[in-house]
């Protein structure tokens, strides 16, 4: 059976083979080809970045330097983002708990949606906006203008002093955004409210957080860690691969983006499914 | 100690590389002797770039030997290729500064790796190698804010910080004007003079290179087609080494 699949993956391999294919199926078979091959190149990558992470010695300021970059100079548009959402989901929630006679839930609505859901993957899809383009930019231009070379030839991996490090800092600064935006959410969400109806902000969290458990606050935040994780590894990946001077650059900026949001959004539907399998009631 | 001594510092035997269907480099051999200087030199895509990452082992051959001061680096692991790197300096061609560093933060970034030198002596040392290729008054300026010609400077003080034993220079006065050209290839001569080194230059400059090259090779369609001194290179008959040499 073994031998089989072999046989087929060398013929449909082939020169031969691929003379004959009509342009479509060509098409489709070059598409599928570039997509194994971009995961077997990643797994290579991600041996390569373990490998460079877990050996010593270990870049502390670079490392402090891009929690700056990724984690400081993103606080603001987390912020706001994180607050917008809070005021758009005061607003709706409020007027369709209205209909249903539910109203004195919106605090709780409010509360656990941003904890559990909205705030976690804004806060990762903004991050993946800001500094997935800022990774694959800045590493796709040191690529083709030969700097990440220059480092080797300097006899410094380019894995531990460029990937390990952001890979490091948005795994550390995803969470701490995640917090600042679910504060800001919640701020802004009671502020919405008591536009509409007076309540004092000590009465909207007693009643936000009446029935949360730890169990509810934790896992959101560490699936967090998981999105910086993509997103690190996602467009470092995307930078170092680049190729073909500034449109290279511009290319691997777009696909940084495109694809450690769309990573974001599938390890989100597994980490929920997961999170509900061990801490569900 | 002695047997150090008597080991060329570059040893290349066979050395083939393709890309593809192309190949650049057809099964080439050279020596470069200690403080020897050669010229590679060749038609633009010829693989004289290729060679030198060859050399310092940013690309690996299809088939050869590269031995870079005593040691086969072909087969060598990570950590002990870094370690032979440290003995060779490289400049690129368009100087490859870290664009996010200043000038002396690049010159400082291999001190820092790798040497235990305090913050103060490694200011000190960077002073005095970009005094030593006329850049100390822009030590505090980023790499975007200087010339082409000043880049290349600062690459070389870079490519010098570790004092290495070879030095490999890819197209040092290339894209420069002719005076910038002059100035850098009298660096090299100067830097030549001054420090025990082997170096291996990759140039179109044939008159600039004239003043600093004890030896130079002609790589044509991926072999070494012609080789010796200027002056002997000059009084062939080879038609490809006449049209190069003119």
């Amino acid at each position: 059976m073994r031998n089989l699949a072999l046989l087929f993956v060398a013929v449909a391999a082939s020169d031969a083979f691929a003379a004959r294919l009509p342009p479509h199926v060509l098409a489709a078979k070059r598409l599928l080809f570039s997509f194994f091959e971009w995961f077997g190149e990643l797994g290579l990558f991600c041996r390569r970045l373990i490998t460079a992470a877990l050996t010593p010695p270990y870049e502390f300021s670079e490392f402090l330097r891009q929690c700056d970059a990724i984690g400081s100079k993103s606080l603001p548009l987390v912020a706001l983002a994180g607050a917008a959402t809070g005021v758009v989901m005061s607003l709706q929630t409020r007027d369709s708990l209205i209909r249903f006679g539910a109203k004195a839930f919106l605090p709780a609505v409010i509360v656990f949606s941003i904890i559990k859901e909205s705030g976690p993957i804004v806060t990762a899809l903004i991050v993946s906006g800001r500094v997935g383009a800022g990774i694959g930019a800045e590493l796709g231009s040191m690529k083709v203008t030969e700097q990440i070379d220059a480092m080797e030839a300097s006899a410094v991996d380019p894995y531990k002093f460029l990937v390990a490090t952001r890979v490091a800092a948005c795994i550390l600064m995803l969470p701490l955004l995640t917090v600042a935006a679910n504060f800001c959410g919640i701020l802004m969400g009671w502020l919405a409210n008591n536009l509409a109806e007076p309540i004092s902000l000590r009465l909207f969290l007693e009643n936000g957080f009446k029935n949360m458990e730890f169990t509810d606050y934790i896992p959101p935040i560490v699936k967090t860690t998981v999105f910086g994780l993509t997103i690190g590894i996602v467009s470092s990946f995307q930078g170092l691969r680049t190729t073909g001077g500034t449109e290279g650059v511009g290319r691997s900026a777009t696909s940084s983006v495109v694809l450690s949001s769309l990573f974001v959004i599938l390890a989100d539907v597994l980490l929920v499914r997961l999170i509900l399998t061990i801490w569900g009631k | 100690m002695k047997e150090n001594q008597s080991i060329p510092p570059v040893r290349i035997g066979g050395l083939r590389k393709a890309f593809g269907e192309q190949k650049v480099l057809k099964g080439i051999s050279l020596e470069v002797a200690r403080r020897e200087t050669v010229a590679v030199l060749g038609r633009s895509g010829g693989g004289k770039s290729v060679l030198l990452k060859l050399i310092i082992g940013l690309q690996t051959p299809d088939a050869g030997s590269i031995q870079v001061a005593g040691q086969e680096i072909t087969k060598l692991p990570d950590k002990m290729l870094n370690e032979v790197r440290k003995k060779i300096g490289f400049l690129f061609q368009q100087a490859a500064l870290y664009d996010s560093l200043t000038v002396e933060e690049n010159v400082a970034f291999p001190l820092s790796r790798h040497t235990k030198a305090s913050s103060g002596e490694r200011r000190r040392r960077v002073h005095e190698l970009l005094a030593g290729v006329g850049m100390e008054g822009d030590a505090r300026k980023m790499p975007s804010e200087i010339s082409g010609g000043m880049q290349k400077r600062v690459g070389l003080a870079r490519a010098l910080a570790l004092d290495p034993e070879i030095l490999l220079l890819d197209e040092p006065t290339a894209g420069l004007d002719p005076i910038t050209a002059t100035e850098i290839a009298e660096l090299i001569g100067a830097l030549k003079r001054k420090r025990p080194m082997s170096a291996i230059v990759v140039t179109h400059d044939v008159r600039g290179a004239r003043a600093y090259t004890d030896r130079m090779v002609l790589l044509h369609e991926g072999n070494i087609v012609a080789e010796g001194s200027f002056d002997e290179l000059q009084s062939s008959k080879n038609e490809l080494v006449e049209q190069f040499i003119g």
